[in-house]
């Protein structure tokens, strides 16, 4: 799995780091999108995928292939 | 309960989007319908009045998905086709085209209409803002325009004057409260949103109501107060609120009041469900019916909504989320705020620009705002939480 991100978009919401907060983390100063870990560990992966679903900026895309 | 053989969603935004994602996320694996009123693909509303009108994003950003996505889902999607009609008991919709579609289970994601002047339709130079060709419109507008006259104190109202004033226009906003969003921020942090929209130049005509628009030969020349005044403008947004898109369920054996009224699992009848901000549903936490307007419920009620279709069975009791972004400051709101409670500011300082505020009530939490600090104000979320679940 790969993991990306797009800090324009984000509109640090931070529901990404309620639901994984080993892979997202946010700005001290303006709370956008922090990528822990472009390559999470399979035990991640559902809430990964969770959390691209339910970004509210649309701002995590997830590649399946790496 | 097992899966039903087939859904069918009505409303192709962020709430039917995400039911038909999350049904398939889940392992659904029978047949999906989405039907939307609207000629686009799925595209996002909050940039609406933020980016896609300050020209920051072209409209292509809003969308919400790549078509490589949306293909993906194996959903059909049925645009430019509203629904005219719903039998909730034969669980059958009838379209504007003549259409006629059927499922096991239907989901109601129509979202708000905005509410309106009387007779505002048809003048020209007068706005509203929910779509986006809504957004294209009044950008046009804006674009050739050097006064606007913004109707509304509250989110939509305040962003829109915000990103029209960094457009460089002459904004003047006016609304009932005596600051922006008072009812809801209480008088400490609405009174510092009215310092932002003054001291960036927006002419705040506050605590008078508007009651109507003034025309010249079809085209908007004002705004009336109940002062009697009228203030000037070449274009005039009317912001003040919006409605259940639910004018469609008429006669459907649907109970509508303030939205579909619907119980703790968010059904409003066998096998009909109802998401997102036409969803008006039992809050098992709160202890009353709850409808929401933003952004991240319509996407967590989607999700829930589609779990219990495919036969879990939890409460959906969300705790509230919204944010909003005016000039360079972002507002994030977790739990939910009034303008009754007793608000201390909990870290950062409100002089320096940078605050995060907690709103308590009878000794409990019910919300913390946090004024550009949107990191700090998440690790607050959790007392919003305990407080309610203790
Ligand atoms: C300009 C703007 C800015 C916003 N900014 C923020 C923000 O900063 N933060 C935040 O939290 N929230 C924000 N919101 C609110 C957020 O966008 C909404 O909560 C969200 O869009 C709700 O999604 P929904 O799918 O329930 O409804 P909607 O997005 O309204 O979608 C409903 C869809 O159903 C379609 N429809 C209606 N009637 C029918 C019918 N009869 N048949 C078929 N289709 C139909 C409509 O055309 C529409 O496409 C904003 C909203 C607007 C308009
Ligand atoms: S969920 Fe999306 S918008 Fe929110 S902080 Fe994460 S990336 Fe940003």
């Amino acid at each position: 799995m790969k993991v990306t991100v797009d800090q324009d978009k984000c509109c640090a919401a931070g529901t990404c780091v309620l639901i994984a907060p080993e892979v997202f983390d946010q700005r001290e100063d303006d709370g956008v999108v922090i990528l822990l870990d472009t390559a999470p560990a399979g035990n991640l992966h559902a809430a990964v995928r969770e959390c691209a679903a339910v970004c509210p900026a649309g701002a995590i895309h997830v590649g399946e292939d790496a | 309960m097992s899966a039903p053989a087939d859904v069918l969603v009505v409303g192709a935004s962020a709430a039917g989007l995400s039911t038909a994602e999350a049904l398939r996320r889940k392992g659904f694996q029978g047949g999906l319908t989405v039907l939307g009123a609207e000629p686009h693909l799925p595209y996002d509303r909050p940039p609406l009045s933020k980016q896609v009108l300050s020209g920051a994003w072209e409209p292509d950003r809003a969308f919400l998905r790549r078509s490589a996505e949306l293909s993906a889902l194996n959903a059909e999607f049925v645009l430019h086709d509203p629904a005219v009609g719903l039998d909730a008991e034969a669980r059958t919709v009838h379209t504007a085209s003549g259409g006629v579609l059927r499922a096991e289970a239907i989901v109601v994601a129509t979202g708000l209409r905005p509410r309106t002047f009387a007779g505002q339709d048809g003048l020209a130079g007068v706005h509203v803002l929910r779509t986006l060709d809504d957004a294209l419109a009044l950008r046009a507008e804006l674009m050739t325009s050097s006064r606007v006259v913004v109707v509304g104190d509250g989110v939509l109202g305040t962003e829109i004057a915000a990103t029209a004033r960094t457009m460089g226009l002459a904004v003047t906003l006016a609304g009932p409260q005596p600051a922006p969003l008072e009812s809801q921020f209480g008088p400490l942090v609405a009174g510092q949103l009215a310092e932002l929209h003054t001291g960036q130049g927006v002419d705040l005509r506050l605590g008078a109501a508007v009651t109507g628009l003034a025309e010249r030969n079809g085209r908007v020349t004002g705004v009336e107060l109940a002062t009697g005044e009228v203030l000037p403008a070449d274009v005039v947004v009317v912001a003040f609120g919006a409605v259940p898109a639910t004018d469609w369920l008429a006669g459907s054996g649907l109970k509508v009041d303030n939205g579909v009224v619907c119980d703790s699992w968010c059904r409003a009848a066998d096998g009909v469900y109802a998401v997102g901000d036409v969803a008006r549903w039992y809050h098992s936490g709160f202890h009353t019916l709850l409808r929401l307007e933003n952004r991240t419920n319509a996407t967590e009620q989607a999700g829930h909504v589609a779990a219990t279709i495919l036969g879990e069975s939890r409460p959906y009791t969300p705790v509230p989320f919204f944010w909003t972004d005016q000039f360079d400051v972002k507002i994030q709101v977790h739990g939910v705020l009034s303008a009754d409670a007793e608000v201390t500011v909990v870290d950062g300082d409100m002089a320096q620009g940078r605050f995060v505020a907690r709103y308590r009530r009878n000794g409990a939490t019910v919300g913390v705002l946090g004024w550009r600090m949107p990191k700090q104000t998440r690790v607050r979320r959790q007392e919003v939480v305990d407080a309610f679940t203790s």
